[in-house]
């Protein structure tokens, strides 16, 4: 059982958990995950590693379907069933020179760590984060703290630039020597922002989110094709190189239990209102 | 065997196999001859003393049965139940040649069944030694390793990497072959004797290598967990699962009482299942408990199947569809999956191991398409790379195992390993004899420094 130590809301929908993992915090890094199960019923998510303290791990995520709600619904003093890591190869930290680290929606969550590390390994690190509107931007200040700069983008505009992160990297690739960039947030999101680097060659990584069972290399369910070579996404990555990913492929796989997550959010509800425990 | 009527048994997940009455297995105990050089015990690989057990057996002193058969096999609930028998113990028993064979299985999971309703002995352990032993996965292999280690009074940490310890024996064979309940138990004992099981860690992760390798000894037992892929288009579709993925969402996160548990799967109107060994006949078997009608595509024939005779004899029964001599070339469809195309197989002359090699058929006509919307992988699993892969200067074997010597000893002096990720994809009673080997080389190191 991993105690939650702590939990805050931090954007429309957006939550802020700390839990007690210190099997998790003694060797997790940027880029890395951790799978957990709120009870004897529930599923294995994965959930990236948004930053460590002491014992302490945090993760920060959307309350979306069944189990991300059911997750959010919980509080400071309650446990969850298992945490599990951590799992993935960390990012690829080292001297590279000039990077960006790019986050859209939720995935802003994963950014502060791994600015944190590429900036010891002496790297100059611009953020850029991108989200619909203001109420869904996250760890501003702790951005801008982790990063020489950060850029703010929203879609509607009620916030920093209007428009997308992938105008302002396409800037970037334009005006200045980039040596690295890292995108993440939604499949569709990585797909077309990296194609800003696509033709100067620059070395884009992004963090795959197929759907996982194990996490551990052993189910295939997180299978991915990169470079035309199937690849696990728990073992070989999560991160891979941007310009070789089937991103058609990894779409339509997410897609997958589309219908059976709604009728599974749906069960969560009723059930909830009758016996308050979902058990 | 006796076994529970077809159309109950595909309403549940319950066991297929009904163990054997007090009285019948008095009078089959009463069959053996108790031969004074018995043959059954080459056939066995952990070399029980059958004649032995059986003999208590005859003299309803079933306790006794039970502390013989423990002083070889800690699992006899496990490989009375899973054991290739008839490849094995059986195959030998003299009484085959000219009638029916003992059976040994069903006498081995009576005894086992007897002693867990009526109280089991807890084994002796020696005073405690202040060694401490890590040992990495907890299946079969890492169980037994285990025991032994905790036998001796070593102080004992298990590291498991999923929520749940068991193995394959939890994660991969359904629970109509083996009770959970039976695996928990068994795990309880060991637990019992002290160990100590860490769940949720990852060894070469959760644990990095350097702490791992401070222990006085270190075990490793990862299994053969690692899927393979016939490399045929069409297998990243949705409805394309490996074995391992569609027993884990059953078996581990009871995907079949979706949406009560939250894990979701493709039920399938028309599965394909692809592959002729136990775990193809697993995967079948529960694609019919489903509801699915199920074809199983193997590339040799009916004779050749690698499964366990029962286990086919029980497929068949339930329903299951063979369709031999055949092979997929691709999946059809497109996100979904809406058909598997495959090719007639010719036999043709023998490779060393005297099996046929099957060859695709030329001529016209020897295509043929199944329309189904689910397709099962159960070609194979390879050893589970990632902790192997990290850990400097230990040697592997060509296909990915850890080379070990005949006591499981590794290219590192205090690192043993076995089971599956030793000796490639096996079965669970050369998984437990080989970590009994390693465990008594540990026991033999500890004690000598
Ligand atoms: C390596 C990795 C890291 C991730 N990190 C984060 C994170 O930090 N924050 C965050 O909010 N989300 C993260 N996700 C996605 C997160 O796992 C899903 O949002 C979550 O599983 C949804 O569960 P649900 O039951 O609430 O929603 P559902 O309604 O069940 O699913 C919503 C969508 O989430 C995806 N999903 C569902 N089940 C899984 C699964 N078992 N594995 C992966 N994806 C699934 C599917 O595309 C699905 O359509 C990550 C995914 C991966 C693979
Ligand atoms: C579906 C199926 C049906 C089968 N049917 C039969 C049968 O009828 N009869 C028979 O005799 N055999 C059968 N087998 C084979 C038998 O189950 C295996 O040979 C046996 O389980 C091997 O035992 P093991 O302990 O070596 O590995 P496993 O049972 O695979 O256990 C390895 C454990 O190690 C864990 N692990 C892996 N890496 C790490 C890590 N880095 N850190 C922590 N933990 C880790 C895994 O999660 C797993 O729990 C079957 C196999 C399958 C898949
Ligand atoms: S362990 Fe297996 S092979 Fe040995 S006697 Fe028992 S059933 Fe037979
Ligand atoms: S070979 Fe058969 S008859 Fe002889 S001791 Fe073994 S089980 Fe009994
Ligand atoms: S999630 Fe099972 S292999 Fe990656
Ligand atoms: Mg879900």
């Amino acid at each position: 059982m991993y105690k939650i130590v702590k939990r805050d809301q931090i954007a429309d929908n957006i939550f802020e958990f700390w839990i007690n993992a210190p099997h998790v915090t003694k060797t997790g890094r940027a880029g890395q995950f951790v799978v957990l199960r709120i009870d004897e019923n529930g599923e294995r998510i994965p959930l990236t590693i948004s930053a460590t303290k002491g014992d302490d791990v945090r993760i920060v995520f959307m309350a979306t379907g069944k189990t991300t709600q059911q997750l959010a619904a919980m509080q400071v003093g309650e446990s969850i069933r298992d945490v599990a890591g951590p799992l993935g190869k960390p990012s690829d930290v080292k001297k590279w020179g000039r990077c960006a680290v790019i986050g859209g929606g939720v995935g802003i969550a994963c950014l502060p760590i791994l600015a944190r590390e590429l900036r010891e390994a002496g790297n100059d690190v611009t953020g850029i984060i991108g989200a619909r509107n203001e109420g869904l931007l996250l760890l501003e200040d702790e951005l801008r703290d982790a990063c020489d700069e950060l850029v703010i983008c929203t879609d509607d505009g009620s916030k920093g630039h209007h428009g997308y992160p992938a105008d302002v990297l396409k800037e970037m690739v334009s005006d200045q020597i980039l040596d690295a960039v890292w995108i993440i947030g939604p499949a569709i999101m990585m797909k077309i922002t990296s194609l800003a680097t696509f033709d100067s060659g620059i070395k884009t990584f992004v963090s795959l989110n197929p759907i996982m069972v194990d996490g551990t290399g052993m189910c295939g369910s997180c299978r991915v094709t990169i470079a035309g070579e199937m690849k696990f996404a728990c073992v070989d990555g999560p991160e891979f190189d941007a310009h070789e990913v089937d991103w058609d492929e990894l779409m339509n796989r997410q897609r997958t239990y589309t219908g059976q997550e709604k009728e599974s959010l749906e069960h969560y509800h009723e059930h909830k209102c009758h016996c308050g425990d979902h058990q | 065997m006796n076994r529970r009527p077809v159309e109950e048994r595909l309403q549940d997940f319950d066991e297929v196999a009904t163990g054997l009455s007090e009285q019948n297995a008095v009078l089959e105990a009463l069959r053996c001859m108790e031969c004074p050089r018995p043959l059954c015990v080459n056939g066995c690989p952990v070399s029980i003393d059958i004649p032995g057990f059986i003999n208590a057996i005859a003299n309803e002193d079933f306790r006794k049965a039970a502390h013989i058969i423990k002083q070889d096999n800690m699992l006899p609930a496990i490989c009375g139940r899973v054991c290739p028998q008839e490849a094995q113990c059986q195959s030998t028993c003299i009484l085959g040649k000219k009638d029916k064979p003992v059976r040994i299985g069903a006498l081995e999971r009576f005894v086992a069944d007897w002693e867990r309703e009526n109280g089991v002995e807890t084994p002796e352990t020696a005073p405690a030694t202040g060694k401490r032993i890590a040992v990495v996965g907890s299946g079969p292999a890492g169980i037994t390793a285990a025991t032994e280690c905790l036998r001796a009074g070593h102080e004992v940490t298990i590291f498991e990497s999923l929520h749940a310890a068991g193995g394959v024996l939890t994660y991969g064979i359904p629970a109509f072959r083996m009770p959970k309940d039976i695996v928990q138990f068994e795990i309880d004992q060991v637990l019992a004797l002290g160990a100590e099981l860490k769940l949720n860690h990852i060894v070469g992760r959760s644990v990095p290598v350097d702490e791992l390798l401070a222990y006085d000894a270190v075990f490793i037992g990862t299994g053969a967990g690692l899927p393979y892929f016939m490399g045929i288009k069409g297998e990243r579709f949705s409805g394309v699962y490996t074995a391992n993925e569609f027993l884990t969402r059953v078996n581990l996160m009871h995907a079949n009482k979706f949406p009560e548990f939250d894990t979701p799967l493709i039920r399938g109107s028309r599965v394909a299942v692809v592959g002729g060994g136990n775990v193809a006949m697993d995967s079948a078997r529960v694609a019919r408990r489903l509801g699915a009608k199920v074809y199983l595509i193997y590339r040799r024939r009916e004779e050749d199947l690698p499964a366990r005779e029962e286990e086919v004899a029980n497929a068949i029964q339930e329903g299951v569809e063979f369709v031999c001599c055949a092979n997929p070339t691709r999946i059809l469809g497109g996100p979904q999956v809406q058909g598997i195309k495959c090719i007639r197989m010719e036999m043709c002359e023998c490779d060393e191991s005297g099996r046929p090699v099957p060859r695709a058929c030329t001529e016209a006509g020897s295509t043929f398409t199944l329309d189904v919307d689910v397709v099962i992988e159960a070609i194979g699993q390879g050893p589970n790379p990632l902790l192997a892969g990290l850990i400097p200067d230990l040697k592997r074997g060509k296909r990915g195992t850890i080379e070990v010597d005949e006591d499981g000893r590794t290219s590192i002096p205090h690192v043993f390993a076995g089971g599956d990720i030793a000796t490639g994809a096996a079965t669970v009673i050369w998984a437990m004899g080989s970590a009994k080997k390693a465990a008594a080389a540990i026991n033999k190191m500890l004690a000598e420094n």
